[in-house]
Formats: structure tokens, C-alpha cells, sequence
């Protein structure tokens, strides 16, 4: 679509660029300073134990050796959803629990310190599966979960925050369908979101209660806010942001590893900093949520869903800070994509002895979507219904609802996606590929061609408040303040346009603050697809404003009233005599001003990503390889191409369409370790692997903000792995149950191996 | 114990080893020893970059040798930094990321600039070892095939996603000093 604008559609270079490619870019590991302490954790080698005695003492006498904490030396502060989880507690849950903190002078004498340190453990039984942990008699994690069952509810959600989907009469529903399906699919490979950058944190403490941080988080301010809850609401904490080497959501939850550092400085009164190893990455910090889901839809001949009811396990490891945020916002999602009156879906989170489940893209609605679509296949697989057409057909039109995650009901006033939709599928090819259910698309041989589709939207582009300031000086440049920290897409140099397509000054005229919560307003971070619409909208707000206030301020001077003037490279004029020209500098160059952004929560928009995809399978080796993907979205106005070509390409990583493929972490289910904390047992795509991607992007104008755009980023690795499912299942002829489809799982589908399997979980 | 032992046999074996590393074309003379300014002969050459020369440009990710984050230049060929003792490095030329770029001019070197033209990263972490990688191809083999390109930053972990922007970015460097 034609636009008038001056930088927003167009490619312009990334604002940190420079500093990227030259490996100036100061990464958290790369910030160094005098008197710098370094941190490690010791960690349980058992999955569920009481710590009976812990002698530190060698440890201490080792020289360089500034503190050793463990659970007797550190206050109350917890975390998780209720906050039961503490810092550091005398029972370890899980293989890999934090046992004790040291700080020392070189990483290698903490790295020593922790042999020295000896511990002794009372072991307790331990449980690695959800249905097992809910039997009466399993081992129970907490005396604050009941049955291993999670409280659920989100506090900061509202007093309704969404539990389950109930509504209508499935009752009803069931005697309405003309078929009723029954099935159990899990999406239980739990993987890793998986950055290059390790999680970590740099602290300073300073009596009696002030805590300075540097932090990795996309969403930097948020880490004050976390913790000044954590930390018993009695610390002033001071989040610092810088570049983050990726999060993929899982950063916006540190508050263990900034709090270890915090509480090594308080011992100390030494700033400290601590970096998990990769090894910590993949085991000790967070992973996405295990997914399982036993339910019953009703479907009418023409597609239309009359009922749905299951149980949703979700398994969140041994404890929950946002488990039950991802069910909110996946139980919102699934009514965006599922048109259906009658529901009876229950989630039920369960904690089990394994390391945590955080926050990963997708949130909750990927995990969802990979165990309800197959379910809602088999019922289309008995009416022959195409999966194109029945997804186009249930995705959110301008005037449907859902509830969301505040349990309050929002009608839709968004564009139809159905057009992008068909524009993807055209693309693809799918009319000609799709050959019905659970039949190959080509077959050559072993090899067997088939595809699959998938879709997933989410009305958090618009959640959560955000707040920005800009801030104009005499000499014609801009100054942003925004607590955006920038992980990857961009977003800071697309807000610099936005200031400066507002502003109209050069790209080069408009900077923006350091993420500092110290300097900045109040911002829930890049999260949800949430920046461009939310974030963008707070800055266009400040931007606008201090336009508003500068021409109001300058229009005495060219005797005119505010409203006629227009602003354009540094110099204001009167709309109907250009000559009549004054420079900004006129403010006087003793002032600034200062324009206030605000963004207010709104639910009634969504966002749409449907991924199509082509598999090859070899029914002799049990191997897929992905061959293509099309993308199909509208994203009501581009604000940087490449950018979103980037974010969209992002599909296969960061626990995505690769989760259906190969990527797994892996749990020794009888000793709690995992078996592939590395990145060489851990899978990853390499250069050598890559299919074919193709993305269409539509512009049709959103009722958002001034350029009508909406984000898509956080999507885009939710619609392809049940994609994959289904395209593996249709080339082999035999629906899979479980992700990823790897060899063995492929072969044991196909009959060709039978025993030990299943070992790695359900099949 | 076996901790305190193997600390004074290594201290026994520093024979006040000096060790020559060209880094960027500037020479650096640096002692082996435990000191914090020294070369224990356990550092590995990213470490000794990262935290006693100040070059942080070079990035630690797995620190195992699967990722290729740490690639440097190692008389001109591609190697992983976190898996190279720097004892071992005498007298080598090292470039990082951080010399590739005019000394001069403070201009760009050609792969760089195309890695922004053509927008090849977002979280930027894995981008040096990806950038030094491609070097070390493209000093091999200055025209690469596609499929050369991916093969030769097959050890190159990146997980948002950039490898089509990367591999447009380095074939473009590629014809531009055709």
C-alpha cells in the first residue's frame, strides 16, 4: 500500500548497527568494573531432598573467597505465583535447585569454592509426571500445593482473572454435533527458548536497602518492579538495561539470578556479578511448559465447532511465576482461533521435580494450540474437512468476542485476516498439495511428501500500560526516554522513527535513553507482540505532545495559532505562508520540552500469523526434514521490513516449529537430571538445514495508532509446530500423538520399532 | 584437597613463560601466571580476549565449541576461542571483530557494513562469531555458492533466525569485491 511516510514502511539501518557488527555492543558478560565480584551457585544433584547440614567452612578459608550463603544466612524473599518459592530454601526441588552462593574474587576461585562446600541431604521421593504427581501419596512439593496442584489465577490480572473456558452447555453442544472426537495428544518436549546469551545479572548493594542492577531482560523496567515484590517490598531497586543477545521471552523472569547477585553484594558490599554457563541455561533456568490434554469436540458437517471439553495438564517443574499468566492468555487465545458456544476446558498446573517452566514465545496459546488442534483434526478427519478452510473460517471476524485474560469479555473491531489468509495459502499452494487427511502429498519411494497448516493470534498486542517522554532541544534533535531494552526486533530503532516521522527531523536528529528505570517512566517491556502497538502507541503520545507544546510555545512568535503551524526539520512555519519560518532553537537554548506518552491497556485487537508447511518424510529412517514454510499475516502497516522478515523468519527457533521437529530438553525421568544441557546434545537448526521461507505481510490499516500497525513478532513460532504434526501425519498416513517428530517416534508410528520408545515420555 | 594441590603444581610449572600475541595487528607481551593481569595456562584464548585484554567484542555462549560464538581468526583460519588454550597461541596472529575494520578510517570492513545493509542480525550476540566466520571463507574462498556459505557457518548457532539475511549479507560482501 502507498504511503506518505517519511521513514515508517521504509528499510533504514538498525540505530545500534555500528556497535553490533564491530562488537562494540556492551553485552551484560562484557560489563566490567573495580572491585567486580564474581558469583556461582551451588546446585542439588538430587531432584527432591531436605538439606540437613551445610558446612562452609573450607569454602570460606579458600583465599578470594568473599561470602558463602545458603538458605540459614538469607532473608525471606520469594518469588512464584503465590510467592512460595523461596530464594534459597532447606528443601531443593529439583535437580539443579540452588544449594548455596558464593562470591570470589575470579570465577575460578567460586568455581572451586563450590567443590569445598559439603552438604548433606535427607532424599525424598520425587515425581516427574503430571498424572503422577496428582495421585494421592505422591511426593508433594510444597505443603502450600495440595496434591501438586498450582493456585490458580494471576493477582495482577484483576480480581477475574481467566482460570479455564467455561460457557454455554456442552451437554448441548455434544447432542448438536454430528461427530464427536476423542483424543490425547502432549506437547511435552519441553523446550528451550534457548538465547546465545546466558542469563545473568551484575548487582551493587547498598546499605540499608538500595539495590542497583544491571540486567539481560527485554523488559528491563519490569526487573524493579519484580523484585521490589520479591524482596519483601522494602528494597528501592534500580533496573539497567542494555543489549540483550535474545530472550525470546524467557529474561522477562530473572528475579532468581538478579536476586543471587543481590544478595552475594549485600554479603559482600561488592558489586557482583553472576552468569549462568550454558549448562545452568538449559537446566536451572526456565524452559516451556509441558502440555498434555485428554478432551471431546463436537462438530457439525459444515465445521462448525458446537462443544468442546477436556483437561488441560500443564506441567509447570517445580515451581510457577507465570504458568498461570501463559494459561490466561493461551485460554484467551484459543477462543481467537476457535469459534465454538459451548465450552468446558479445564487447565489444571501441576508442579513437578524437574527445573521450571517460564515464559517462552507463544505464551500458554502455542502449548495449547499443539494439543486442541489435532483433537479438532479428528473430527475433521471424519467429515473431511479441510484444516485451511476450517481454521480461515474460526479465526476472529470484526465483532466476535472472547474472554480474555482478565476474565472480561471483548468484542474484536480489528481487520479480517481471511485475506491474508487465502493470499498465504495461494502462495503455498495449498489447494493442490492438500490431498485430505492423513493422506501424502507426494510419495517417492521411502520419502513421503505432506503438510499441514496452523494459526494462533493474540490480543496481548495491546496489553499492559506503557509510558514514554520525549524531549525536545533548540538545536532540532529529539531525545526519547522509553524503558525499551532491545532483544532483537528492532523496536528501539522503530520507535526513533516514529519520534522522527511525528517530529519530521532526520533518523539521525532523535536518540533514545539508556534503559534505565532510574531515568525513564514506567514500561512493561517489548512482550506479547506488545511493542508495536502499545509501546509505539506511548511514544507517539509523548511525541505528539511535545509537538503540541512546542508549536503552542512558538505560535506567539510567528503571531499565529498553534493549530496552523507545521513543524519540519528543526524549523516551524505557518501551513499557509511556508516563508513564515522560525528554527526550534527559538525555543531558546535554556529550555527543553517535554512531551508525556501514555498507553492504557486494550484487548479489542489481535494479531494473526497462520503458518503453512511441507515435510519429507523417510519412512526408512523415521527422518523429516522440513522443506517449506509460508507465513501469512496483516500487520495493518509495516514500520520496518526487515526487521519483521527477520521476526517472521524466527519461526523455526526459540522453541518453534522446531519443538515439532527435533528440538527437545531432555529428562532422565528416574533421576531428575536432564541429559542434554549442552549445545551440542541440545538440537539446533544449523545454516545447512534451512527450508524455504516465504512471508506475506499485509498492510491493511488497523484502528491502533497514527500509522495503523499492529505487532507480530512473539507469534510467529506458535502456528508451526501443530502445522508439523499435522503434515507429518498426513505424509506417513498415521496420527502422531507427541512432539518432536523425531526418528524413533516417526518409526514407531509406522510399526517399524517397538520397545523402549516411549521411554522419553508419552509417545 | 585435589583442588589445593593441582594449584601448587601449576604454580611450580609457570616458568616465567612470557607468551607473544599479535592481536589486531598489535603485539602484546603477556606473562604466564595466576595474576589477574597473567595467563594461567587453564584460559582459553576467549577468555584471555574477554577479560585481561578488554576485548569483549568476541562473545562466550556455550563456551563447549558447539556454538561458533567465539570464532576468531587464527593466522587467518576460523577458530573457536573458547576451546583454544592461549599458551598455545604464541606468536599467532589474531584477529577479532574488533580489528577488522580500517585502524585508519575507522571504516568498515565490506562484511560488516553489508551484515547492517542487509539487516543479517537481531540480538546481535551471535553476529561476531558469525562476521569471523565468513571472513575466514571469504579469505579462502573470496566467491562462495550459496550452499558454500551455509556449509562453512554450519558451526554458527543463531536463534532468532537471521541465517537468510547472513547469507544474503556475505554473498553480497562476496560480489561487491568481485
Amino acid at each position: 500500500m502507498a504511503n506518505s511516510y517519511r521513514y515508517i514502511g521504509k528499510a533504514t539501518p538498525r540505530k545500534d548497527g555500528t556497535e553490533i557488527v564491530t562488537g562494540g555492543a556492551k553485552y551484560l558478560n562484557d560489563i566490567k568494573f573495580p572491585d567486580l565480584l564474581y558469583g556461582k551457585v551451588l546446585r542439588s544433584p538430587y531432584p527432591h531432598a531436605l538439606i540437613k547440614k551445610v558446612d562452609k567452612g573450607k569454602a570460606e578459608k579458600l583465599g578470594g573467597v568473599k561470602a558463602v550463603l545458603t538458605w540459614e544466612d538469607v532473608p525471606d524473599w520469594k518469588g512464584g505465583t503465590p510467592r512460595y518459592t523461596r530464594i534459597l530454601d532447606q528443601k531443593v526441588r529439583y535437580v539443579g535447585d540452588a544449594v548455596a552462593l558464593v562470591a570470589a574474587t575470579t570465577e575460578e576461585i567460586a568455581k572451586e569454592a563450590l567443590h569445598l562446600i559439603d552438604v548433606e541431604y535427607e532424599l525424598l521421593p520425587a515425581v516427574f509426571d503430571m498424572e503422577e504427581a496428582l495421585k494421592p501419596g505422591a511426593p508433594q512439593l510444597y505443603d502450600e500445593f495440595p496434591g501438586n496442584v498450582v493456585t490458580p489465577g494471576v493477582p495482577f490480572f484483576g480480581p477475574k482473572s481467566l482460570k479455564e473456558v467455561i460457557m454455554g452447555d456442552t451437554e448441548k453442544g455434544f447432542q448438536e454435533a454430528d461427530v464427536i472426537a476423542e483424543g490425547t495428544f502432549g506437547y511435552e518436549n519441553i523446550p528451550n527458548p534457548l538465547p546465545p546469551e546466558p542469563p545473568g545479572a551484575i548487582a551493587l548493594w547498598e546499605e540499608p536497602n538500595k539495590l542497583t542492577l544491571q540486567v539481560s531482560n527485554q523488559a528491563s523496567y519490569m526487573d524493579k518492579i519484580t523484585l521490589f515484590h520479591v524482596m519483601g517490598r522494602k528494597v528501592e531497586v534500580r533496573s539497567i538495561g542494555g543489549p540483550c543477545g535474545g530472550s525470546f521471552g524467557s529474561k522477562f523472569m530473572s528475579w532468581q539470578v538478579q536476586s543471587y547477585a543481590a544478595l552475594l553484594s549485600r554479603a559482600t558490599g561488592k558489586p557482583v556479578k553472576l552468569i549462568f554457563t550454558k549448562e545452568e541455561h538449559l537446566a536451572a533456568f526456565t524452559m516451556r511448559p509441558a502440555s498434555r490434554m485428554k478432551a471431546r469436540v463436537g462438530m457439525k458437517k459444515d465445521g462448525t465447532v458446537t462443544a468442546v471439553s477436556g483437561t488441560w495438564l500443564i506441567d509447570t517443574g517445580y515451581y510457577s511465576m507465570t504458568t498461570q499468566s501463559q494459561v490466561a492468555v493461551g485460554c484467551g487465545e484459543v477462543q481467537i482461533a476457535v469459534r465454538c458456544p459451548n465450552w468446558d476446558l479445564k487447565p489444571v498446573i501441576v508442579c513437578t521435580n524437574r527445573n521450571a517452566s517460564g515464559i517462552v514465545r507463544g505464551f500458554g496459546g502455542q502449548e495449547l494450540k499443539c494439543i486442541l488442534i489435532p483433537i479438532l483434526s479428528l473430527a475433521m478427519e471424519k467429515l473431511g474437512i479441510d484444516p485451511f478452510e476450517f481454521l480461515k473460517k474460526h479465526f476472529v471476524k470484526p465483532g466476535d468476542g472472547y474472554f480474555w485474560r482478565d476474565g472480561i469479555w471483548y468484542t474484536y473491531r480489528g481487520v479480517d485476516f481471511s485475506k491474508a489468509m487465502d493470499q498465504g495459502a495461494e502462495l503455498f499452494g495449498w489447494k493442490d498439495k492438500w490431498k485430505g487427511w492423513l493422506k501424502p502429498t507426494a510419495v517417492n519411494g521411502t520419502k513421503r511428501r505432506g503438510v499441514g497448516v496452523g494459526v494462533h493470534g493474540n490480543a496481548d498486542i495491546g496489553e499492559d500500560a506503557s509510558e514514554a517522554y520525549v524531549r525536545l532541544h533548540p538545536d532540532g534533535t529529539a531525545m526519547l526516554f522509553s524503558c525499551v531494552t532491545e532483544h532483537g526486533t528492532g523496536q528501539r530503532s522503530n520507535y526513533i522513527k516514529m519520534v522522527a516521522e511525528v517530529l519530521q527531523i532526520p533518523l539521525e536528529n532523535v536518540s533514545v535513553t539508556p534503559s534505565d528505570s532510574l531515568i525513564n517512566p514506567y514500561e512493561f517491556g517489548p512482550a506479547g507482540s506488545r511493542g508495536t502497538y502499545a509501546i509505539g502507541s506511548a511514544v507517539i503520545a509523548a511525541a505528539e505532545d511535545a509537538r503540541r507544546k512546542l508549536l503552542e510555545l512558538i505560535a506567539p512568535m510567528l503571531q499565529a495559532d498553534p493549530n496552523d503551524l507545521e513543524t519540519e526539520d528543526g524549523v516551524i512555519f505557518v501551513k499557509s505562508q511556508p516563508q513564515k519560518r522560525i528554527p526550534w532553537r527559538a525555543m531558546s537554548i535554556d529550555r527543553t520540552v517535554t512531551g508525556y506518552g501514555r498507553f492504557e491497556p486494550d484487548y479489542t485487537l489481535t494479531n494473526c500469523m497462520m503458518s503453512f508447511v511441507e515435510v519429507e518424510v523417510d519412512t526408512e529412517t523415521g527422518n523429516v526434514t522440513l522443506l517449506r514454510v509460508v507465513n501469512a499475516t496483516d500487520v495493518g502497516q509495516i514500520i520496518d521490513p526487515q526487521g519483521l522478515e527477520g521476526q517472521l523468519n524466527g519461526c523455526l527457533g526459540s522453541g518453534g516449529i522446531d519443538s515439532a521437529l527435533f528440538e527437545e530438553t531432555i529428562l532422565d525421568r528416574s533421576s531428575g537430571h536432564i541429559l542434554n544441557a549442552n549445545l551440542i546434545d541440545y538440537k539446533w537448526r544449523t545454516f545447512s538445514q534451512l527450508p524455504v521461507i516465504d512471508n506475506v505481510a499485509l498492510e491493511t490499516p488497523f484502528p491502533s495508532h497514527r500509522f495503523h500497525a499492529v505487532g507480530v513478532g512473539e507469534v510467529a513460532t506458535s502456528p508451526g509446530p501443530v502445522a508439523v504434526l499435522m503434515a507429518v501425519s498426513n505424509a506417513i498416513g498415521l496420527w502422531l500423538h507427541g512432539y518432536p517428530a523425531t526418528p524413533e517416534r516417526v518409526l514407531k508410528a509406522l510399526g517399524k520399532v517397538t520397545a523402549e520408545s516411549g521411554k522419553r515420555g508419552v509417545a | 584437597m585435589a583442588v589445593k594441590k593441582e594449584k601448587e603444581v601449576r604454580k611450580k610449572s609457570q616458568e616465567r613463560r612470557r607468551l607473544n600475541l599479535t592481536v589486531n595487528g598489535q603485539l602484546f607481551e603477556l606473562k604466564v601466571g595466576t595474576e589477574h593481569d597473567q595467563v594461567d595456562p587453564a584460559h582459553s584464548l576467549a577468555h584471555t580476549l574477554r577479560e585481561t585484554l578488554g576485548l569483549t567484542g568476541t562473545k562466550v555462549s556455550c563456551d563447549h565449541g558447539a556454538c561458533g560464538c567465539c570464532t576468531v581468526l587464527i593466522d587467518g583460519k576460523a577458530i573457536l576461542s573458547c576451546m583454544t588454550l592461549t599458551v598455545e597461541c604464541d606468536g599467532k596472529q589474531i584477529i577479532t571483530i574488533e580489528g577488522l575494520g580500517d585502524p585508519k578510517t575507522g571504516k568498515l570492513d565490506p562484511l560488516q557494513q553489508a551484515f547492517i545493509d542487509y539487516a543479517a542480525f537481531q540480538c546481535g550476540f551471535c553476529t561476531p562469531g558469525i562476521i569471523m566466520s565468513a571472513k575466514a571463507l571469504l579469505r579462502e574462498n573470496p566467491f562462495p555458492t550459496e550452499e558454500e556459505v551455509k556449509e562453512s557457518l554450519s558451526g554458527n548457532f543463531c536463534r532468532c533466525i537471521s541465517h537468510y539475511h547472513v547469507v544474503k549479507a556475505v554473498m553480497a560482501a562476496s560480489k561487491e569485491a568481485r
